[in-house]
């Protein structure tokens, strides 16, 4: 696969052109995501509607690479208006399928950043437990 | 280095190294990651498997002649080793996994029984992880307080603020870098080490990025510990070495407990065995050492000095090239003043795109942190693109390097 399809036209225009970029200043689910191997760094805010369910708005601010940043602003597309419990058990496979290109493991990590950190937020405003794979996330704290 | 050093012909010892042989994506193979890991010549492998089809078995414990000769190739490879580093004596060369375990070894063995409260474990703005974060780690466990020294604009350490920080407490640890595995900046560690040492201080010296580029001496640098990484310097991965001063050697505790590293063992205790085997508890990797010790000959067969000279002008060629890039920003010192490494960015496109665009040419660099978060926290990045190169790097890598950074800049165009 050449790189002209890889950086396919939709990839490069939500990099350029991030939606729900911001900050939510009261938001009802936030939480802050890292990627360690490549400095990848994505916050998401979330505000739910009035029924305290449906993801009425998400925002999300961040620096790194094109496929992380690109992901995460479609991702915001693709889970608004949905509910907040079934988007903290969303299959990572509806956004691979929208990002719509073969990923290595390494940018697999990348581009499932936005999705992960946004399924902790969900999971931090309900109240419930983090998924397997999503424990343990704390950093090494040695003060 | 003296001009009158013989150059090396890159292209020539090219051919030793059968990895260049193949193509990707129908482009020839450009090597730019020296720095993360070198490749290996035919040299070092063909030794390696001569090794394991004629001389291998235990070290140290076999009576019979293949035993003997298994440990004759370990032990001539600590002699290889020790003359390398202009040791004292081969005694003070352990065998380690790599330089990150050596500086483990030294924190956990040297470090947890020696600091306490009141001391001062000082670090630099531009160690490696390997060379902080255990020491970091060492002073919170003993009370010890934990100082980074900072870099100036150029990435040079800066050293103005050495009389106002020995005063805030006992100096008993510096752990510094020769050269950074990021910038590439070749530090005079000189200064701190005499600091150091005025003050009652160890220096536990990081050259995994030195030893393949420079020559090493221990006793001229006046060091206490030092690390080096076989993977680095034409030699198989899983093997390292580091040097102490034997008189800390001595005084220190095992770092790993098993067989081999004893004297004698009975239910109500155990005495310790000599160095180096007293840090060498298991099987050692003896092949891997064994492939060390070729890997300095090769080294030391090319010249020490002629590869100094040939990645410094390397260094000047891809700086000169680089500054052609539009929206490139070079981090580190100038090229006299640096190793084979050239850190930078490319405006509007992450290291992490620039790497894969690369790699879609054939040109293998580094993207991310290099495991140095406290410099990119410096430089204010997240992550930067970095090429580095060794003997058997050619110029028309770092062109193709170019090349590609002008595709990746049309691609975010």
């Amino acid at each position: 696969m050449t790189d002209e399809s890889f950086y396919r036209e939709i990839i490069l225009d939500h990099y350029k052109n991030p939606r729900g970029h911001g900050v939510l200043a009261d938001a009802d689910a936030e939480a802050e995501g890292k990627n360690p191997l490549c400095g990848d760094e994505v916050s998401i805010y979330v505000a739910f509607g009035e029924d305290g369910e449906t993801i009425d708005e998400v925002k999300f601010a961040g620096r790194g690479c094109a496929i992380s940043q690109a992901a995460t602003s479609m991702l915001t597309e693709m889970v608004q208006g949905r509910s907040a419990t079934e988007v903290a058990e969303l299959d990572k496979d509806e956004l691979l399928e929208e990002i719509g290109i073969p990923l290595t493991p390494i940018r697999l990590k990348c581009a499932v950043l936005g999705l992960t950190t946004l399924k902790v937020a969900l999971h931090k405003a309900k109240g419930t437990p983090l998924p397997e794979g999503l424990a343990g996330l704390d950093e090494l704290d040695l003060t | 280095m003296t001009p009158a050093t013989k150059a090396l012909d890159a292209r020539k010892l090219r051919a030793d190294f059968a990895i260049f042989e193949q193509t990707f994506a129908g482009k020839p193979l450009a090597y730019l990651d020296s720095a993360n890991t070198s490749q290996k010549p035919r040299q070092v492998l063909d030794a390696m498997t001569e090794f394991y089809e004629t001389s291998y078995a235990n070290v140290h414990r076999a009576v019979y002649e293949l035993g003997e000769r298994a440990t004759a190739g370990l032990e001539g490879a600590r002699e290889k080793v020790a003359r390398f580093l202009n040791a004292p004596s081969a005694r003070e060369i352990v065998f380690v996994r790599n330089a990150t375990e050596a500086l483990n070894l030294v924190a956990y063995s040297w470090g947890l029984s020696n600091l306490g409260a009141g001391d001062l474990v000082v670090v630099t703005e531009l160690e490696h992880h390997s060379n902080f974060v255990p020491w970091q780690f060492a002073a919170k466990q003993t009370g010890a307080s934990f100082r980074m020294l900072p870099l100036d604009d150029q990435g040079e350490l800066d050293l103005s603020g050495l009389d106002e920080l020995a005063r805030e407490g006992n100096v008993k640890l510096v752990a510094v870098n020769l050269v950074s595995n990021s910038l590439g900046t070749i530090n005079d560690i000189a200064p701190l080490v005499r600091w150091a040492h005025e003050h009652g201080g160890v220096v536990v010296c990081d050259a995994a990025q030195a030893a393949p580029h420079t020559r090493v001496d221990v006793q001229a640098l006046d060091v206490d510990f030092l690390a080096i990484s076989g993977h680095k310097m034409c030699g198989p991965s899983g093997i390292g070495a580091l040097w102490g001063r034997s008189e800390l050697l001595h005084a220190m505790p095992p770092f790993l407990m098993g067989g081999h590293m004893i004297h004698a063992v009975t239910y109500e205790k155990t005495t310790f065995g000599e160095l180096p085997a007293k840090f060498e508890a298991g099987t050692s990797p003896i092949a891997e050492a064994y492939g060390l010790g070729c890997a300095v000959d090769y080294l030391e067969g090319v010249g020490l000095d002629a590869i100094e000279r040939h990645e410094h002008e390397l260094a000047a060629y891809a700086l000169e090239r680089l500054a052609d890039v539009p929206g490139v920003q070079v981090y580190g010192p100038p090229a006299d003043r640096r190793a084979g490494i050239v850190s930078f960015n490319v405006e509007g496109v992450h290291p992490h795109d620039v790497a894969q665009i690369l790699g879609g040419e054939g040109v293998c660099i580094r993207a991310g942190h290099h495991c140095c978060q406290p410099l990119m926290a410096k430089l204010g990045v997240a992550a930067t693109n970095r090429a580095s190169f060794y003997l058997y790097t050619v110029r028309e890598e770092i062109d193709q390097l170019v090349d590609g950074l002008h595709k990746a800049r049309s691609i975010f165009a």
